[in-house]
């Protein structure tokens, strides 16, 4: 294997996980905080994805600035994290915290079955196409090949992403609030904290984190219906890997899962999905827990 | 013997004739869905077995998947008999069932879900890229013969009714049969508390094996009848990870209560899709996944709830009407 090879699928590859981390962040947020294991991650993705392209297209043909398209892409973000994550939250997740695990990810299919239509009644079958963000950026030439500036700046929002929710647990009281939540929901009732009030913003950061995915993925892709689906069973693939509920795990697996999609793509492009899978399978069967699953300590 | 030919055993058998008379007055499409509601009720009824032992699968479109590729495979090597074809459909779902279940029977709750999922979701993968196998685009299946006999056209889809119900009976009455057995009632007794099914005696992973097995076998059962019905095989309509989600939102929606009702929550499944498609394409997903809502939140154990609720309601106002007369 000669080293541009090499290159070319660690660039290609570290997009793909940006890209990956950013849609499964979310997922493992709300999973590790709610245990809630959320289908309708997949309709955040695509709702962020239809909105940014929706809005970016109307900024354009206003005749605006082409890189107001970046902060649409985080307002998109925002108001689809409050928006969808207090009503999915509220209206419904809500009434189902008593129930089976397997229920409750079954409700929250049939929500994904429920937006995946409200997109299509709101934005119509036609794909969207926002690409001037991209157009913005340029491009740059690695070993020979060209790569979209813009692709490369979802790298750094990674990044910035995996710091800002590492500070976030970490340094500031909601962080420690969480934590606490998160180790025992009853005692951290007891204790006066607003276990309701944690769930819901946890929630809604972990709507905001997909649709985030889905809006700042949008230039790239051509927007059209079923990315929703394609998406979740990725993110869940990632999810897995690194551990339900850890967000280094997270990073980590689609780092995993990126390098090793991008290899099989520029070698084997036959075993493109079966890669991921595997992996996948794999780490079940060594490891079911994740690669860094948080230690759980056991209750009596 | 008396034991096994029980009520439901005569339900299904009273099912079996009342299908086979509709055979008469039915309209193509009708016969359509219910071929489909057969195929789909079948991996449904593994899922409920499953679902008893307290796992869920979102990945049993594996299985059903291996089973109507393995119908399309045969073709092409030649064979063309529905009995043959179901057997080596069965088969091989079987055995994949049998070898995985090793790996399987020591994963529960939503790991077991999981594994699952992404086991359905390598066939997937590979099913979908490799162009052998058809790639997206899938394998034609061809009208089959049934035991050397080979329909005209007109007689083709009525035949094939017939033999899809006997097959979806069979499977519905030895499933309904094996939970009464002293090994099935062990599905509610591992759910309940695996140490204690230890204690006395078994062993709650083999229970769990077998089970597996059983419902690989019924879902590849499911996949030869659809791959016939529908005349084609491909890996997104049959191996896909929503079509998983979609046994277990019909056996959710028949409840876990009894075999039968599997068909029935099957057929309300495929009429519920047929009509909201028919009537309102533009929201038939939103349909759907409403109806399930509906049902998640309000009916829990699904359709066949329904019936006992009646029945307690009857038995109370019964009562209430012995009371009073007895004050009198």
């Amino acid at each position: 294997m000669d080293f541009e090879l090499l290159l070319v699928i660690l660039v290609d590859g570290l997009v793909y996980s940006s890209y990956l981390f950013l849609v499964a962040v979310g997922l493992t947020v709300i999973f590790g905080v709610q245990k809630v294991l959320n289908v309708t991650h997949g309709s955040f993705y695509a709702f962020g994805a239809y909105f940014a392209a929706y809005l970016i297209g109307l900024w354009s043909r206003g005749g605006l600035p082409d890189w107001g398209g970046f902060l649409l892409i985080l307002g998109s973000a925002i108001v689809l994290g409050i928006v969808l994550g207090v009503i999915i939250e509220r209206g419904l997740l809500k009434y189902l915290y008593d129930r089976d695990e397997h229920i409750v990810v079954l409700a929250t299919f049939a929500a994904f079955l429920v937006l995946e239509d409200v997109i299509l009644l709101i934005w119509g079958t036609n794909p969207y196409l926002a690409f001037q963000p991209l157009a913005l950026l340029g491009n740059s030439e690695i070993a020979g090949l060209v790569f979209d500036n813009y692709a490369l700046t979802m790298i750094a929002l990674t990044f910035i992403v995996a710091f800002i929710l590492w500070y976030g647990l970490n340094r500031t009281q909601f962080g420690k609030v969480l934590l606490a939540v998160i180790f025992d929901r009853e005692i951290s009732m007891a204790m006066g904290i607003n276990v309701t009030k944690v769930f819901l913003i946890t929630f809604m950061i972990g709507t905001f984190l997909g649709a985030l995915g889905g809006a700042y993925h949008a230039p790239i892709i051509s927007v059209q219906p079923g990315i929703g689906v394609e998406v979740i069973v990725l993110a869940f693939a990632v999810v897995v890997i690194g551990g339900m509920g850890s967000i280094p795990g997270a990073l980590i697996g689609s780092i995993i899962v990126g390098i090793s999609r991008a290899a099989a793509v520029h070698m084997y492009p036959e075993l493109e999905l079966f890669v991921i899978y595997a992996i996948m399978a794999f780490v079940l069967v060594i490891r079911p827990e994740g690669l860094f699953a948080p230690i759980k300590a056991r209750k009596i | 013997m008396n034991q096994l030919l029980d009520k439901t055993f005569w339900g299904l058998t009273i099912g079996l004739v009342a299908l086979f008379a509709l055979n008469f007055v039915l309209e193509e499409w009708m016969r359509s869905i219910g071929l489909q509601s057969l195929s789909r009720g079948c991996v449904a009824i593994g899922l409920l077995i499953l679902w008893r032992t307290g796992l869920v699968s979102f990945g049993h479109a594996l299985f059903f998947g291996f089973g109507a590729y393995t119908v399309a495979m045969l073709q092409i090597a030649g064979v063309n008999d529905i009995f043959v074809l179901l057997i080596g459909g069965t088969a091989t779902a079987g055995l994949l069932a049998f070898f995985l279940g090793f790996l399987l029977r020591q994963y529960r709750a939503i790991f077991f879900a999981l594994l699952n999922m992404a086991f359905s979701m390598i066939l997937y993968g590979v099913l979908a890229k490799v162009e052998a196998l058809g790639s997206t685009d899938g394998i034609g299946v061809s009208h089959v013969s049934f035991l050397g006999y080979v329909p005209a056209d007109e007689d083709y889809r009525p035949t094939l009714y017939v033999f899809a119900i006997c097959f979806a009976y069979i499977a519905a009455v030895l499933s309904h049969w094996y939970l009464k057995s002293t090994l099935g009632m062990m599905t509610m007794a591992v759910r309940e508390n695996e140490i204690r099914v230890e204690y006395l005696g078994y062993s709650a992973e083999r229970a769990i094996h077998a089970k597996y097995v059983i419902s690989g076998v019924l879902a590849g059962v499911g996949g030869v009848i659809m791959a016939v019905t529908v005349g084609h095989v491909d890996p997104d309509s049959m191996v896909y990870w929503p079509v998983s989600g979609d046994f277990v939102f019909i056996t959710i929606l028949s409840g876990t209560g009894n075999v039968g009702a599997t068909f029935i929550g099957a057929l309300v499944y495929e009429l519920l899709r047929t009509y909201a498609f028919e009537f309102a394409p533009e929201i038939w997903q939103l349909i759907l996944g409403g109806s399930l809502l509906l049902i998640i939140m309000f009916l829990p154990d699904g359709l066949w709830s329904i019936r006992s609720e009646w029945r307690n309601r009857r038995r109370m106002a019964a009562a209430a009407r012995g009371e009073t007369q007895a004050a009198e």
